[in-house]
């Protein structure tokens, strides 16, 4: 589950990560309102406005923009809130706008230079631990760092017996070439870092960049903070934190009848069960000539009912061209799924789109007897190679 | 000889006399499974299907002598199942639960390094050896007996894999579905070991998706040191980036998580890759008897 910029340096400052403090506002005179009152806790002059959406590079897009007046402020906050804001992480559409964070100017000068790092948390896949990954070129690209100065990027891992040690937060601080104030801050920022990630069971934090200011203090300027949505159970109050303004409203529909859905941009809509199934099954939609419009997982107890629900879901997409169902039976009975196949046509009424079925497993004949009589213009497949001529000669 | 279950294997359920335990113990014990029991903390001294119920895996190990368990526990509480498992001298553990939090695998996998067992899954359809033992919930039908061995993440994926290997004209000696979380115990590598090993296994599937570097180690160790044709397929071709793919551990986070990576590296290990899902089994037969 990923968290907003503002939420996520929330999260770290409950655990004694320095921040960049900020106010969250979703209208032009509440951003105003921000700023009178952090300009009275932290005597800032000067603000940033930045869009609160979950997707990197919201400053290439227009979407973080400084502001040396309270005037300023307004009518950058009018530009931003409601934007659809276009990143190299989002769609061609963008993502509508629907929050600012106000934040204090952390750039001022003083008596050293300012400078920029990366720090991220995550799990290293290889070796089943988390590793802080960090590096001296803050501010960038990570992807970019990695690929042309590698030499650049340093990794330590945590042994799970006893988590993150002072002698590995020293290490990380002389790495980054930090002496003096700003070397303690440097360990105590790690330090702090590590205990939110690990209090909160999240699955990635990514603080790009970490500054250290002109006066020596190192605070965190952005925050990606995506928690563990399997450690949930254990932390009710995150919950309230998930914004499904974030979300295609397919998903989330799709998510509350419990269909594995992700939305996705083809022409072919396909229905599966199992999520190594399903991704075989975008995979050969496209060998076959198209391009899968979605991801769907109806899940190992998949009844006449859901099924339904996920013919209305893939319905939604105007793109969809034909349908695929593509069902392996094992706990899950063929001719259930063929029921809900003929319940969906005589429910939701004229289906103008070419529906492929291939029902394979547990009650297969049953199920395609089911589908023979029932009279639909159904086109009904054993093998999945059979499926994929079908999804080739309909899209012809 | 076998891997990993066999009709001999003693098996008990942690987890028995839940709903999810019950059904499937149920479904093994009618396979012809040999089930000597199970586990459900309170329970213990009870009978359930016909078999005793125990407190602690400790007393199963001492009752009826268990050495493999299949755990059907929610996700809060799996990862001490597993643990309470190998402590308790269980060689073979397969978890069959899906959503543990990825920090309690952290510690689970910790736990077990200085352990004599071997964990399979979590979230994994379970491991099945034809004719012998089905430790999973995979429909035991479509499992019939021959020399394929099969890994794969995925639980269909390994039952349509399956499927077209029998249609043309194979069998299978063990099939291992090792699970599509971020954390497993066995790796795919570690699977292929066991079958490069396997007397009863002249030929490998192995199917991966999108996400970690499991199949490009597996891929790695065949190239030094296989001895048996393997057809491999990974699944997640058009899956968009940054996105996961219904498995916890199906994302593409960099270049080297994509299919196209992946199969690239399988092929220049001497793996045939099959292309599309559809001719897995074709493949497999070619390579049989090539």
């Amino acid at each position: 589950m990923n968290l907003h910029e503002y939420q996520g340096k929330e999260l770290l400052n409950s655990f004694g990560v320095r921040i960049q403090r900020g106010i969250v506002a979703s209208t032009k005179k509440d951003a105003v309102e921000a700023a009178k009152k952090l300009n009275n806790e932290t005597g800032t002059n000067w603000w940033v406005v930045k869009a609160q959406i979950h997707a990197g590079g919201r400053g290439k897009g227009g979407g973080v923009k400084l502001a040396k007046s309270l005037d300023e402020v307004e009518s950058i906050s009018n530009d931003i809130l409601g934007m659809n804001l276009v990143t190299p992480q989002t769609s061609a559409e963008g993502k509508l706008v629907n929050q600012v964070l106000i934040a204090e100017d952390v750039y001022y000068p003083g008596e050293s230079e300012t400078s920029e790092f990366y720090i991220s948390v995550l799990l290293n896949r290889s070796s089943g631990r988390n590793m802080i990954m960090y590096s001296t070129e803050g501010g960038m690209d990570i992807e970019a760092v990695a690929e042309e100065t590698p030499h650049l990027i340093f990794h330590e891992e945590i042994d799970p017996k006893v988590g993150l040690t002072a002698f590995q937060c020293r290490k990380i601080a002389f790495n980054l070439k930090l002496t003096g104030k700003a070397f303690k801050e440097m360990t105590k920022f790690v330090y702090s870092l590590y205990t939110a990630y690990d209090k909160t069971d999240s699955a990635l934090f990514e603080i790009n960049p970490v500054l250290k200011t002109s006066d020596d203090l190192i605070m965190a300027v952005d925050s990606k903070v995506t928690l563990d949505g399997n450690s949930l159970f254990r932390h009710k109050d995150f919950i309230s934190l998930r914004d499904t303004r974030e979300e295609d409203p397919t998903e989330v529909e799709a998510g509350e009848y419990g269909l594995n859905f992700v939305k996705l941009d083809g022409n072919v809509g396909c229905m599966v069960n199992g999520a190594g199934l399903a991704m075989a099954t975008m995979d050969i939609i496209k060998m076959a000539g198209g391009n899968p419009a979605n991801f769907l997982d109806v899940g190992g107890t998949a009844d006449a009912k859901r099924v339904e629900q996920a013919f209305r879901i893939i319905l939604k997409d105007n793109k969809v061209k034909a349908i695929l169902v593509n069902i392996f039976g094992g706990i899950v009975r063929c001719d259930r799924v063929a029921q809900g196949i003929v319940d969906a046509y005589n429910n939701i009424g004229e289906i103008s789109v070419p529906l492929i079925v291939r029902l394979q497993g547990t009650n297969a004949i049953e199920a395609k007897k089911l589908i023979d009589e029932s009279g639909l213009k159904v086109e009904s497949v054993i093998l999945l190679q059979e499926a994929a001529d079908k999804v080739a000669e309909v899209l012809s | 000889m076998s891997v990993l279950v066999n009709k001999d294997s003693k098996i008990i359920v942690q987890g028995f006399t839940g709903n999810e335990g019950t059904f499937h113990a149920e479904q093994m014990i009618a396979y012809g499974t040999n089930i000597v029991g199970g586990v459900t903390p309170g329970k213990g001294g009870s009978v359930h299907l016909d078999r005793p119920v125990f407190n602690t895996v400790s007393d199963a190990v001492s009752g009826v002598s268990a050495n493999t368990s299949i755990i059907f526990v929610p996700p809060a509480f799996a990862a001490d199942a597993i643990m309470e498992a190998a402590e308790a001298g269980i060689s073979i553990i397969i978890c069959i639960t899906e959503g543990i939090p990825t920090k309690d695998m952290i510690i689970v996998k910790e736990y077990l390094s200085d352990k004599q067992c071997t964990l399979v899954g979590p979230n994994c359809p379970g491991v099945i050896t034809p004719e012998e033992a089905k430790c999973g919930i995979m429909p035991g039908f479509v499992f019939k007996k021959g020399r394929i061995g099969v890994v794969s993440k995925s639980g269909t994926l390994t039952y349509e894999a399956a499927d077209q290997v029998v249609k043309a004209g194979l069998g299978i000696s063990t099939a291992i579905g090792i699970g599509g979380d971020p954390i497993i115990g066995t790796t795919t590598k570690e699977a292929v070991q066991l079958f490069m090993n396997d007397s009863e296994t002249d030929g490998i599937i192995m199917i991966g998706e999108i996400g970690g570097q499991l199949e490009a180690d597996a891929a790695k160790w065949i190239k030094e040191n296989g001895t048996k044709p393997v057809v491999g397929f990974i699944a997640g071709q058009t899956a968009p980036e940054g996105r996961t793919m219904g498995h916890a551990g199906a994302i593409v986070g960099g270049s080297e998580d994509t299919a196209e990576a992946k199969m690239k590296i399988m092929e220049e290990c001497g793996i045939t890759v099959a292309h599309s899902p559809a001719e897995i089994g074709k493949l497999m037969f070619d390579r049989m008897n090539s």
